[in-house]
């Protein structure tokens, strides 16, 4: 199954999709400022967010005094084509190391989805031939270990972890040297769960990466934000303090294949310029996607079959 | 790091609304609709679902209409004030305890999204219920999430709960009618369910779900929500309320800086009482829930409200209009003293207070009473004569000794008390009319 359809089979069950919203406040078939002041509303709905919906509106309104727009597809097309523009603007892809082992950090607040990522990230690069090692990070949380150890044994990666509780930039460290030594392709670098609101542990992130950054000059590649899919407003908090932080250069959205699709992506594109660079779509190994800015705008405005 | 970034745009944009509404009288439609435009975006930025929003907004106009005009609040604060109510209202009014009454064991389950804090909150759940001298089974119910019934296990030994779950490759509703087996004969007061994380679109987990509590009868089921979840937050909880009937929810990650519309949202599509609030990822981290707390952070306008409900608790306009009658016939006795400072000792320190009334907040005032100095004072005044209390002038030396005789104080203690109510008679006299009429709030 493609993302698009994916996103689609999802939404095919939810009651109200936005593109039936839309069209059901359209209803006089013309762009009026009553129909402008609804729009936004319905448009936040989707999770992108105050900003976000106005900017749509604008464009709207904008395109409405150009060419008239009649039909509800017209308003779509629109609508679709600003939010691919946003999120293509900034796209990127995954960086890999030139030579010599790629190393990722995966971050992100509680419960985003950061382990499984890194168990669908190691199943991809297994199936391409390259090596894999895990780094057990998180040495907080209970079973956190234990869950990245099954993730391992599933895809055939090596996973380097300490006691619970000792020092997670240790284990990074550990896992870097090991890499280096036996000729690793990848390293990932699983993270405890850390709310963007606590100072401490932003802390505790930045010396993780420092730590890797001095064993492989270049290193981490990438720093990848884990964002769930369902988060609200409150996603572009977390955008905001975690890139400030820790030089985040990728983020992936989580659990697109919920009923949300996932417009917080949106206003993290927009508003911090942020590349979005994978997305999530289920709880197994191969439930992992590159991001299409296309494929995404197009199922943030599907039509529910 | 800047967390609280949302909360301080909130604080502005609702002071600016204030300013717009200040010194008008009445509530008129135009009012109301302006301050409630304010709500109703600062509601969509705290992730209230935006049908939520409309209906709540609607509830608040009308109830702002028929509001009977307090002259201490200006109309900005009155709308304010009753969105807040509303809001509180809505949230659960009261905090609801869970239900464990008829035989034991009791039964709960938790549900949710995946990672919402299921697993975590079934530990402080047991750890909560330790406390009060329970015995709390936990049983896993997850065998897909990869070393899910180990965390719970060890979150078992950390809160001293049992633990009970069966091999993953058994069906999770045969797990739980196990558990609920070893609940029984163990003697458990409490067994609770923790279950795999599912998305309200998979039918086949969400029948799933159906069986597990056919398989234990639970008296609670518990919908475990994250506080950043954003605008889905209601089909989300519409659809595992209509598939397992919900008890209750509780509210996660609220150490986040999450406005928590979310709370609202689901109080509001599913009547349903939000329970507890977990603050944090340790076991201890986790709290009744707050309504008011709540509506005041998904207002994002904690600060402002205190004002208002201390503004009201000082002014209340009757004592005010009997206050400024005596003071304009030139009486003000130690009995109307201690009046007031009753009624300011409600809102802790009248300084404070005094402090944020314009024109009041450049006085030196000391009138700032030590908490453990009230009960003195109260004995002291209540050892004089009426005659006394009405002419304290008539104090002299003998009587102060009597007085401190009959109250079990010192004649400095007395002496302090006088010397404090005449700097406030003092005060109390300067202000005209026109001041007086200052005492109400921006
Ligand atoms: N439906 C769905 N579930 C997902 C997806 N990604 C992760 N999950 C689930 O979300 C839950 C949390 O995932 P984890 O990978 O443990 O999240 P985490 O960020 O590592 O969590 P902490 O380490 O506790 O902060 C698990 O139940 C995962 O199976 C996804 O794309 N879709
Ligand atoms: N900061 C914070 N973290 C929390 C809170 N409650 C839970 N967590 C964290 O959130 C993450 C997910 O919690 P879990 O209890 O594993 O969530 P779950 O719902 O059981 O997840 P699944 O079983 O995978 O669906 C963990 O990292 C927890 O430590 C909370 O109130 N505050
Ligand atoms: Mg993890
Ligand atoms: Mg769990």
């Amino acid at each position: 199954m493609s993302l698009f359809d994916r996103l689609r089979s999802g939404l095919k069950r939810t009651s109200s999709s936005l593109r039936e919203a839309v069209t059901s406040i359209f209803t006089g078939g013309r762009v009026t400022q009553e129909f402008l002041d609804e729009l936004e509303e319905v448009l936040i709905q989707s999770d992108v967010g105050l900003k976000a919906a106005m900017a749509l509106r604008d464009r709207i309104q904008e395109e409405n005094k150009k060419r008239n727009l009649k039909t509800p597809e017209e308003l779509f097309g629109v609508m679709e084509e600003m939010v691919a523009e946003i999120l293509e603007g900034v796209s990127e892809p995954l960086r890999t190391a030139p030579s010599g082992p790629t190393v990722y950090v995966l971050v992100g607040v509680n419960g985003a989805g950061k382990t499984t990522t890194i168990g669908k990230l190691a199943e991809r690069w297994r199936g391409q031939g390259k090596s894999v090692i895990m780094a057990a990070a998180d040495t907080f949380r209970a079973a956190a270990q234990e869950q990245l150890a099954v993730w391992a044994k599933r895809t055939g990666s090596t996973i380097i972890a300490h006691q619970s509780g000792s020092d997670p930039g240790a284990v990074a460290f550990d896992a870097v040297r090991a890499a280096i030594s036996r000729g690793v392709d990848l390293v990932l670098v699983d993270t405890a769960g850390r709310l963007h609101t606590k100072g401490n542990l932003m802390e505790e992130l930045k010396k993780i990466i420092r730590v890797i950054g001095r064993e492989l000059p270049g290193a981490p590649h990438e720093v990848i934000l884990v964002i769930d899919g369902t988060t609200g407003q409150n996603g572009l908090n977390q955008a905001r303090v975690f890139a400030e932080a820790a030089g985040v250069t990728g983020v992936c959205i989580t659990k697109l294949d919920g009923s949300s699709k996932g417009g917080i992506a949106v206003a993290i594109a927009d508003e911090l310029g942020l590349p979005i660079k994978l997305v999530g779509v289920g709880e197994s190994a191969d439930d992992l996607r590159d991001f299409d800015a296309r494929a995404f705008a197009k199922a943030l405005f599907a039509r529910p079959e | 790091m800047k967390p609280k970034m949302e909360f301080e745009g909130l604080s502005a944009r609702l002071a600016g609304v204030f300013k717009k509404l200040r010194g008008k009288g009445k509530l008129s439609e135009k009012d109301i609709d302006e301050a409630l435009r304010e709500v109703r975006l600062s509601l969509l930025e705290a992730d209230v679902n935006f049908k939520v929003v409309r209906e709540f907004i609607a509830q608040v106009k009308e109830k702002s209409l028929s509001a009977e005009v307090l002259e201490s609040l200006t109309p900005a604060q009155q709308v304010i004030k009753i969105v807040h109510e509303e809001m509180v209202e809505l949230l659960g009014g009261k905090a609801k305890p869970l239900d464990l009454s008829g035989n034991p064991p009791a039964v709960v389950v938790l549900y949710g999204l995946q990672g919402s804090g299921k697993t975590t909150t079934a530990g402080k759940l047991a750890l909560n219920l330790r406390k009060s001298g329970r015995r709390v089974l936990l049983v896993s119910c997850d065998v897909y999430r990869p070393a899910a019934q180990r965390q719970l296990e060890i979150l078992a030994e950390k809160s001293g709960a049992g633990f009970f779950t069966m091999d993953p490759g058994t069906d999770p509703a045969a797990i739980a009618r196990g558990g609920y087996e070893k609940a029984r004969t163990g003697a458990y007061d409490v067994v609770i369910f923790d279950t795999a994380g599912r998305t309200q679109l998979d039918d086949e987990m969400m029948d799933e779900a159906a069986r597990i509590r056919d398989a234990v009868s639970p008296r609670e089921s518990i919908l475990v929500v994250d506080a950043m979840t954003g605008q889905e937050a209601c089909k989300v909880a519409q659809a595992f309320d209509e598939k397992v009937g919900l008890t209750g929810i509780i509210l996660t990650k609220i150490d986040s800086d999450a406005r928590g519309g979310a709370a609202l949202s689901i109080a509001k599509v599913t009547g349903k009482p939000i329970k507890f609030a977990s603050t944090g990822e340790k076991l201890e981290d986790f709290q009744v829930f707050h309504p008011d707390r709540m509506a005041s952070r998904i207002l994002g306008m904690g600060d402002v409200l205190t004002l208002i409900e201390r503004a009201q608790a000082a002014f209340d306009e009757k004592k005010a209009e009997e206050l400024e009658r005596k003071l304009r016939k030139k009486e003000f006795t130690l009995e109307d003293f201690i009046a007031q400072m009753k009624e300011v000792r409600k809102m802790g320190s009248f300084g404070d207070l005094l402090r944020m009334i314009p024109g009041l907040n450049r006085m030196k005032i000391d009138v700032d009473i030590d908490p453990k100095e009230w009960s003195r004072i109260e004995a002291i005044v209540n050892s004089m004569t009426p005659l006394e209390r009405r002419r304290p002038e008539i104090i002299d030396g003998s009587r102060k000794r009597r007085i401190a005789r009959g109250s079990g104080t010192q004649v400095q203690d007395v002496n302090r008390l006088l010397k404090q109510f005449f700097q406030a008679r003092r005060m109390m006299f300067q202000m005209t009319p026109e001041k007086m009429g200052r005492l109400r709030l921006p």
